[in-house]
């Protein structure tokens, strides 16, 4: 049995007279003990609200219309708000953006995972701060012990996120969600986090849902991607394989227009037009306004997700780009 | 592109930036916070030069500072050889008009309250006050066709563009003026994926229209490989190492510009394997006494904690680079 198993989920928020906007129109997902899935889009596409949709964390007005999301077995979507307490920030952690929002400023490192800890276990605080210095020291933060009594402002951006990490690690969860984790950070202090969250992840055994706007750094620490575009999946599979050899044109279009994928001097390739907003999706595809390939077909139907690909004219054959090059 | 032999476009001298930090009232001590330490650079006409580091490390107050939005506490700036950071500001405004900036969040740099053709008829209105109506009307739509921009825009206001849309008229009131040098301090890291192609093509084809020469500040390395000619990498207020980007990236002679080629993500995988050592900027307020990336330096020795490396070029590779040890 997969550890997660999302299916057909909806979300929507009401707009008055005007009906409901959907936020999320129908994904599916599963996820493996340990395995770590990506999710790629632009901003808009759903990402997040993905993610607070498996928590069952979305706000009013939003609420999730159609779908379930099975966490071992449990519909998260159907237990009570004590119920899903004992899953969220227990069993599922998480890890958002931006860690000076999300670490409380005025209580010290300590107090807040001594706190936390507390909540989910029952035990003395002793053994609860024995723990909590385990882990920032896991984390490799320098002389943990002496930072549990620091506030948050008084470390820099990289430590802020190593303390969320190792707060997120307190309850040995077996699957984190770390939406755009590194996003706020400088590259260098990126590339240390993703790499402690990939080492975390593998000697743990814990499932990782990752959401960002990076392809390179999905290539670096993830195994399955998901690549969502105006609140649905348009693409997933194997992160190399869909890397290397890309089906849906959008997802060729994003990976053709990186600067690594380019020729140095050349122009670079772009997609036209810009993500619709979802309160304005055109009829049938919503890529067919950006896409090169798209037919009447597109303009008229929805394409469903198949093998992987929601298209009716994905790439194949001729290679990673190969196809994109005899369409121009 | 660039032609060692014309005269720099724009060059610092020695331009240091300190900023005086509140006194605590206890102490007698007055902090004082180094953003620039004698950073020399040359802009030469045509090119993209760009500024690589990470926050913190003074590459916008470089960028500020060239523009004359902050005057630099001890140094030179010039413009085609005219002193530029000590002029008076009646004779400085001429010189204004050749030297704009796009900034980083197109979300705070409009005025929500201005529809776009008040946005870009200030610039025009403000450092070409001889021209006329006709020719301002005239100005600003030549600069939003130049720039991808629909006429029916010039009423609009800001919020009613995507953020890539408000990059683009960003650009256009930076371009408004015809400047010849143009600073963009990080002008696609707000933005999407699908958008950020988008605007770097305009940016280049706006280059090889009007000549113009950029001053690219950014963190992505991978921009930098497609997009410049030359590359300053700093850190602490210093340049590290100043060299045409493909030997940047071929054969980086400053541990520090190896340390940020190995952290950008690749789509190959497999480098983010390995752990690393934590590592973070020196408080500027106190730097280290030799050089200032020493402490996170793999190879460092005592010369280097006690002494700071000047720029100097790397036998007769064409790199300038601070480091004792680089060869």
């Amino acid at each position: 049995m997969a550890l997660l198993d999302v299916k057909n989920l909806h979300v929507a928020f009401p707009r008055g007279k005007k009906g409901d906007v959907e936020a999320l129109r129908g994904v599916d997902l599963t996820l493996e003990k340990g395995q770590r899935l990506g999710v790629v889009g632009e901003s808009g596409a759903g990402k997040s609200m993905l993610a607070f949709a498996i928590l069952n964390l979305i706000a009013d007005p939003g609420r999730v219309t159609q779908g379930s999301v099975t966490f071992d077995g449990q519909n998260l979507l159907e237990l009570s708000e004590r119920q899903i307490r004992r899953i969220r920030g227990n069993r599922i952690s998480m890890i958002f953006q931006d860690p000076m929002v999300t670490l409380n400023p005025v209580l010290t490192i300590g107090k807040q995972m001594i706190e936390t800890l507390k909540a989910h276990r029952s035990i003395s605080t002793r053994e609860a701060r024995r723990l909590s210095v385990e882990k920032l020291n896991l984390v490799a933060i320098p002389s943990a012990a002496s930072r549990m009594d620091s506030y948050p402002h008084e470390l820099s951006g990289g430590l802020r996120q190593r303390v969320v990490i190792a707060i997120a690690l307190l309850t040995d969860p077996e699957l984190i969600i770390a939406d755009e984790p590194t996003t706020a950070l400088d590259v260098t202090i990126q590339a240390e986090i993703m790499s402690l969250i990939l080492r975390l992840c593998r000697e743990n055994e814990v499932a990782l849902i990752l959401i960002t706007h990076d392809l390179g750094v999905v290539a670096e620490v993830t195994e399955r991607l998901m690549i969502m575009y105006a609140g649905k999946c348009v693409e997933t599979g194997r992160t190399r394989d869909i890397i290397d050899a890309p089906k849906h044109p959008y997802a060729v279009g994003l990976l053709k227009a990186l600067p690594q994928n380019s020729t140095k001097g050349a122009k670079l390739y772009q997609i036209p037009g810009s993500m619709p907003p979802i309160t304005n999706l055109p009829v049938g595809c919503p890529y067919h306004p950006r896409c090169e390939r798209a037919t009447d077909k597109c303009r008229a139907a929805i394409p469903p997700l198949a093998h992987g690909v929601a298209c009716f004219h994905p790439m194949h054959e001729n290679g990673p780009y190969g196809d994109m090059e005899a369409a121009q | 592109m660039t032609d060692p032999t014309n005269d720099p476009i724009i060059e610092t001298r020695g331009v240091e930036m300190r900023f005086s930090l509140p006194t605590h009232f206890l102490s007698r001590e007055k902090p004082v916070l180094h953003a620039l330490s004698g950073v020399d650079v040359k802009i030469q006409e045509g090119e993209t030069f760009c500024v690589v580091g990470e926050s913190g490390c003074g590459k916008t107050t470089l960028g500020r500072a060239i523009m004359g939005l902050l005057t630099p506490s001890a140094g030179e700036i010039y413009f085609r050889g005219k002193r530029i950071d000590t002029m008076a500001e009646d004779t400085r405004k001429p010189i204004r008009a050749d030297m704009q900036m796009v900034f980083q969040n197109p979300y705070a740099s409009l005025n929500p309250r201005r529809n776009v053709f008040q946005t870009l008829s200030e610039p025009i209105r403000h450092l070409m006050p001889e021209k006329s109506a006709i020719d301002v009307r005239a100005q600003v739509e030549a600069v939003l066709d130049a720039t991808g921009c629909d006429q029916s825009w010039q009423r609009k206001l800001p919020h009613e563009f995507s953020g890539g849309q408000r990059q683009r008229i960003a650009i256009a009131r930076a371009l408004v003026t015809n400047p010849a040098f143009v600073v963009a301090d990080e002008p696609i890291s707000a933005l999407d994926v699908s958008i950020q192609a988008q605007i770097l093509n305009l940016l280049s084809d706006l280059q090889d229209e009007r000549g113009l020469t950029y001053m690219f500040i950014t963190h992505d390395l991978s921009v930098v490989e497609h997009f410049g000619d030359r590359v300053a990498v700093m850190y602490l207020g210093q340049v590290m190492e100043l060299a045409a980007t493909d030997k940047i990236f071929d054969a980086p002679k400053h541990p520090y510009t190896q340390l940020l080629l190995d952290a950008i993500p690749k789509l190959s995988g497999g480098s983010f394997d390995a752990p690393r050592t934590p590592g973070e900027l020196p408080d500027p307020v106190n730097p280290p006494p030799g050089c200032p990336f020493a402490p996170r330096c793999p190879i460092a020795q005592d010369i280097c904690r006690a002494e700071r490396p000047q720029l100097r070029e790397i036998r007769t590779s064409g790199t300038m680079a601070a480091c004792h040890l680089a060869e």
